[in-house]
């Protein structure tokens, strides 16, 4: 089986972790990504002033790219890609005069957009054409005993044109996790907002952010978070030395993202995992809980 | 937040600033009957001068300078929580973004984010996806 991956910009950089454990497990489910020949960045906000056309000529010149590789949708694993890519797809979906203007000004291309790529996320691509079930004949290492906090913050969930799944309590990742092995931990802030790009510029928000998040998931037991989107990976996993500066006695708690877990328990070697990357080392839960 | 008095009337100056705000949002301020579900869940209220369920307010009352002068039009982050609990149907994300683009694109161009002021390792440090998302809805 094939199916044409969309990286975005953070899979390639800080978050590559996130790339190969994503490639790396989905060869283990059979599932041959391709990566989407001369795909550009997502543009990473959908721009909430339908005014603002310009803003989508980006996510849908990926649109035509996936038309050029001669498919009909494709796959992502970054949470905010996706959100950016699905939102300008429907928008111009419904409304011609825009997708018009985006097909002038994409004028030299060779392949007019027609409304006609739909756009996944990994995990409902696991979900519904994998099968969670099926997905657990995969697993060669059980994540026995692993507390797991799934956290989705805004962009899997909101709005509810590119929810897969229940906006308030969603439990797509908890299924997967379950799948895995592991024991998912309800907690009280998983579709709470990280504050994303405030990281730039008020990391004191941030601080605060992360202590009430990760603090909720510490208070149910968890042994760790996982995630699907890079900006909160990095705000949640990076910024936990502000948020302990903040609140001394806030607990630091690795955070991995879910194809990270799916790479462990499908065997796959360090390089497929690159825990490396992490900021908060996650061998010790791990070792802890023989995983390791 | 500071106390202030608007007299409302007929050929009130706001009443273009209203206009505009209703037509980059596409929402009827005026649905508002300010049950305040939106504030009440909002994750960045504690840092807010103004509450989401005020700012919808002081728009509908064309108090553009006061809105212009609040805090919370960048705090918001687009995290969409008050749309999705909204009674009224009303997109308050968009609202504010709709703001924010009042000042992002007037002659002054008034950007919120200096992100060359930040030391090289700060800005090293973070990834593309914050960078470029923060440039997108703070600068112009």
């Amino acid at each position: 089986m094939k199916l044409v991956y969309y990286p975005g910009c953070t899979l390639k950089n800080h978050a590559s972790n996130f790339d190969v454990s994503t490639v790396s497990s989905m060869a283990k489910l059979d599932v041959e990504v391709e990566e989407l020949d001369r795909w550009n960045c997502c543009g990473t906000v959908h721009a909430l002033d339908s005014g603002n056309v310009m803003n989508r000529v980006a996510p849908i010149t990926n649109m035509v790219r996936v038309k050029e590789a001669q498919a009909s949708e494709f796959m992502t694993g970054c949470a905010m890609c996706y959100n950016t890519l699905k939102r300008a797809n429907i928008d111009v979906k419904a409304r011609a005069d825009a997708l018009d203007t985006i097909n002038d000004f994409l004028s030299l291309e060779k392949i007019k957009y027609e409304g006609d790529v739909e756009v996944l996320h990994l995990l409902e691509y696991l979900r519904d054409r994998i099968g969670f079930d099926n997905l657990a004949k995969k697993v060669t290492r059980p994540l026995k005993g692993l507390r797991v906090a799934c956290y989705y913050g805004c962009l899997l969930v909101r709005p509810k044109e590119v929810a897969f799944d229940d906006s308030e309590n969603p439990m797509i990742m908890e299924n997967l996790v379950r799948a895995l092995g592991a024991t998912p931990v309800d907690f009280s802030h998983k579709t709470e907002c990280c504050g994303a790009y405030h990281t730039v510029d008020k990391p004191e928000v941030i601080a605060d952010r992360t202590d009430r998040i990760m603090g909720s998931a510490w208070e149910e037991k968890a042994d760790l978070v996982v995630v699907s989107c890079p900006l909160c990976a990095f705000n949640l996993d990076f910024r936990q030395d502000d948020a302990k500066r903040f609140n001394s006695g806030f607990q630091n708690m690795p955070v991995l993202y879910f194809t990270q877990l799916m790479a462990l328990a499908f065997g796959c070697d360090e390089s497929a995992l690159r825990f490396d990357l992490q900021h908060i080392d996650p061998l010790p839960v791990l070792k802890a809980r023989g995983l390791s | 937040m500071n106390t202030s008095t608007l007299r409302i009337n007929q050929s009130h100056a706001g009443k273009s600033f209203v206009a505009s705000i209703e037509k980059i949002s596409g929402q009827n301020l005026l649905a508002c009957y300010q049950c305040g579900k939106c504030s009440a869940g909002c994750p960045m209220a504690a840092h807010m001068d103004v509450l989401p369920n005020q700012i919808i307010r002081m728009a509908q009352l064309g108090m553009q300078k006061q809105l212009h002068a609040a805090g919370s039009i960048w705090m918001c982050v687009s995290c969409l929580t008050c749309n999705a609990r909204c009674p009224k149907g009303i997109k308050i994300a968009e609202v504010i973004e709709s703001v924010r683009i009042t000042m992002l694109r007037n002659n002054r161009r008034e950007d919120n984010l200096g992100i060359m002021k930040l030391p090289p390792d700060a800005r090293s440090e973070l990834p593309p996806i914050a960078t470029i998302s923060a440039l997108r809805k703070l600068a112009s």
